[in-house]
């Protein structure tokens, strides 16, 4: 079985099909990509991954266990975390703040803690801030610890969504359009950040428009076009395909 | 992690004004200001417990008052000849503050998927709704005519009368302790979740975060504050009635909010403190004053139209409030460029258009 698996997803809103009978395996250790033009199904794919859409049929599993349907907290607390593709940091916590926020599934502090202020409550408060700081420094961001989420670059903002989703300690990293806004130099460093977090022993699953960043770092890609899989390889399988070409082109004369 | 430097002078006078509080009665030995500050008392707690589901949680509630309502009819109940019940004062604060905390879930278990004004509404609507049902249980609740003679609090055999100055010591100490679980909640795993919740409900869902369970804990936790000063308010007044509770007092406490600064704990104790001073304080004075002059105006009347022009000064000169929180203040400067942004953009549209 394989570590992380879409099995014959389908997603309709009313009439509209967003995904249609997609299937899509990745392995443990992997660096994974879905492409695919605008409005070909990528995020609603990924929507329906971490619970926030129920796929109208079709099944998706995780670790050996069926995960379809199930909510987006419960998602994160199994192991799969996610970025967004337009940025939903807490602007106005900090940095750190948003980090330790992303912690808050792999905390045990109860109610009780949270109002007496307990040893156990001081103790894991003392251990989150450390790590939130440890991943702050992972992504480069460690300057800007205690700047609201919301004054940082945008190139950063994405870096601390990234430590973020981090912080709950994933076994499946979701990206969604990582790079997009950033310079030539910043998609540089993302790869190589994408390379070190795939080194941690978290596998990713990206969806990207720039085919560079995809074809450089991914091991595996499927190419979704009006919601339907059109293609599935490696870098290489993939540019050759000509329905691709097709579906990013337009049909030659 | 203490740093000095961060404490302004304000915040130290604000520091040396609750160090003086336990020593004022000695001082002032005129019953009728420890009255004042007894009923100030009793908003702020209210206050402390509303910014917990408003400031902290950012769920507008427009109800609160029900949860008050629900603190002090349960110790009415039990402690006055209305069933022959006399429980003891001190065991009911904890009780009835877990009481107005299930009813907090009760009543915001429904409500957990609306946002914004939808939620407002329906809150309002709990809050309409709670006084009504005490109103016409009759037979438990004695109707429009509440339930008299309740007991006052006894300790070591001392009896809680009509002297202000008990009250006076037992709300502080409720104060200290409800501001001290309030800044803890505040900077624990909990107030985060909340404050992530606020920010973002989608994101902080995406983060592991159970949003039910958070915000159904805000309402709880909101709840019981009211609860205490509850118990208080119905020991010290030794009467309930339904019109006690009505919908101004619900918008009274969210005025202090307001006025104080939304999510920040000095902000509530100094707002809630000015419009408790002005409402029980200023205006029966000043129409004690102009009375002696002979004219015959009663200043408590306008109170609404004041807490309106307040408000909307407020609103104008210092929207974050008095006091408000560093995080309230960077949202709204951020909200300001966007629109000189879309201002600047429609002037620069009219000339090219009419050229």
């Amino acid at each position: 079985m394989a570590f992380f698996a879409l099995k014959n997803v389908t997603k309709a809103f009313g009439g509209l099909v967003a995904v249609k009978d997609v299937s899509y395996e990745i392995e443990r250790g992997q660096i994974a990509a879905m492409i695919g033009p605008n409005g070909a199904g990528k995020s609603t794919a990924f929507n329906l991954v971490t619970g926030l859409y129920v796929p109208t049929s079709g099944e998706i599993e995780f670790d050996g266990r069926s995960i379809a349907g199930e909510k987006p907290d419960h998602v994160c607390r199994l192991g799969i975390a996610r970025t967004f593709q337009n940025i939903r940091l807490f602007a106005f916590m900090s940095a750190v703040e948003n980090v330790m926020a992303g912690c808050h599934v792999r905390m045990g502090a109860l109610l009780w803690d949270s109002l007496l202020h307990t040893p156990k409550h001081k103790a894991e408060e003392k251990a989150v801030r450390e790590k939130a700081l440890d991943l702050l420094k992972f992504v480069g961001l460690e300057r800007h610890a205690d700047d609201y989420a919301h004054n940082l670059p945008y190139g950063h903002q994405r870096r601390l969504e990234i430590a973020r989703a981090l912080a709950s300690d994933p076994q499946l990293l979701l990206l969604d359009e990582p790079a997009a806004g950033m310079n030539p130099r910043e998609k540089e460093d993302l790869m190589d950040l994408i390379r070190a977090i795939r080194d941690r022993g978290t596998t990713v699953f990206l969806i990207e428009h720039d085919m560079g960043l995809v074809m450089n770092i991914s091991e595996k890609i499927a190419v979704l076009d009006h919601g339907e899989k059109i293609c599935e390889g490696t870098p290489a399988q993939v540019r050759a395909d000509a329905r691709v070409i097709e579906a990013y082109l337009g049909k030659s004369a | 992690m203490l740093n000095w430097k961060r404490y302004r002078p304000v915040d130290w006078a604000l520091v040396a004004v609750a160090a003086f509080m336990p020593f004022l009665p000695l001082v002032d030995r005129n019953g009728g200001h420890i009255n004042v500050l007894v009923n100030a008392g009793i908003y702020m707690m209210l206050a402390i417990g509303l910014n917990i589901v408003v400031g902290f949680a950012g769920l507008l509630d427009l109800g609160y008052a029900a949860f008050f309502a629900i603190g002090s009819y349960t110790y009415a109940m039990v402690a006055s000849p209305q069933f022959g019940l006399h429980f003891p004062f001190w065991p009911m604060i904890v009780i009835s503050a877990f009481v107005a905390a299930i009813f907090g879930i009760i009543l915001g278990a429904p409500t957990l998927r609306l946002r914004g004004d939808y939620l407002a509404i329906v809150t309002l609507g709990f809050g309409e709704i709670v006084p009504q049902t005490f109103l016409n249980l009759q037979h438990l609740t004695g109707g429009p005519n509440g339930i008299s003679a309740i007991d006052q609090p006894r300790i070591f055999g001392y009896h809680f009368g009509l002297n202000p100055v008990p009250y006076y010591y037992l709300v502080l100490v409720l104060m200290a302790f409800s501001l001290i679980f309030a800044n803890n909640l505040r900077t624990s795993r909990l107030g985060r979740a909340w404050m992530a919740i606020r920010e973002d409900e989608i994101a902080a869902a995406h983060m592991g975060i159970n949003t039910t369970t958070a915000k159904l804990a805000a309402f709880a936790l909101g709840a019981s504050f009211s609860g205490l000063s509850g118990v208080v308010n119905a020991s010290l007044l030794t009467l309930v009635s339904p019109d006690q509770f009505k919908f101004n007092v619900s918008i009274t406490v969210l005025s202090m909010l307001v006025l104080g600064g939304m999510g920040s704990l000095p902000g509530v104790v100094v707002g809630s403190a000015l419009l408790s001073i002005l409402n029980f304080f200023i205006l029966p004075q000043a129409s004690n004053l102009v009375a002696t002059v002979g004219l015959h105006i009663d200043f408590t009347q306008y109170r609404f139209m004041l807490y309106g022009i307040i408000l909307v000064a407020i609103m104008l000169f210092k929207p974050e409030g008095l006091w408000g929180s560093e995080q309230r203040k960077a949202e709204l400067k951020a909200e300001e460029p966007a629109v000189q942004a879309a201002e600047n953009l429609a002037y620069e549209d009219i000339p090219r258009e009419t050229v």
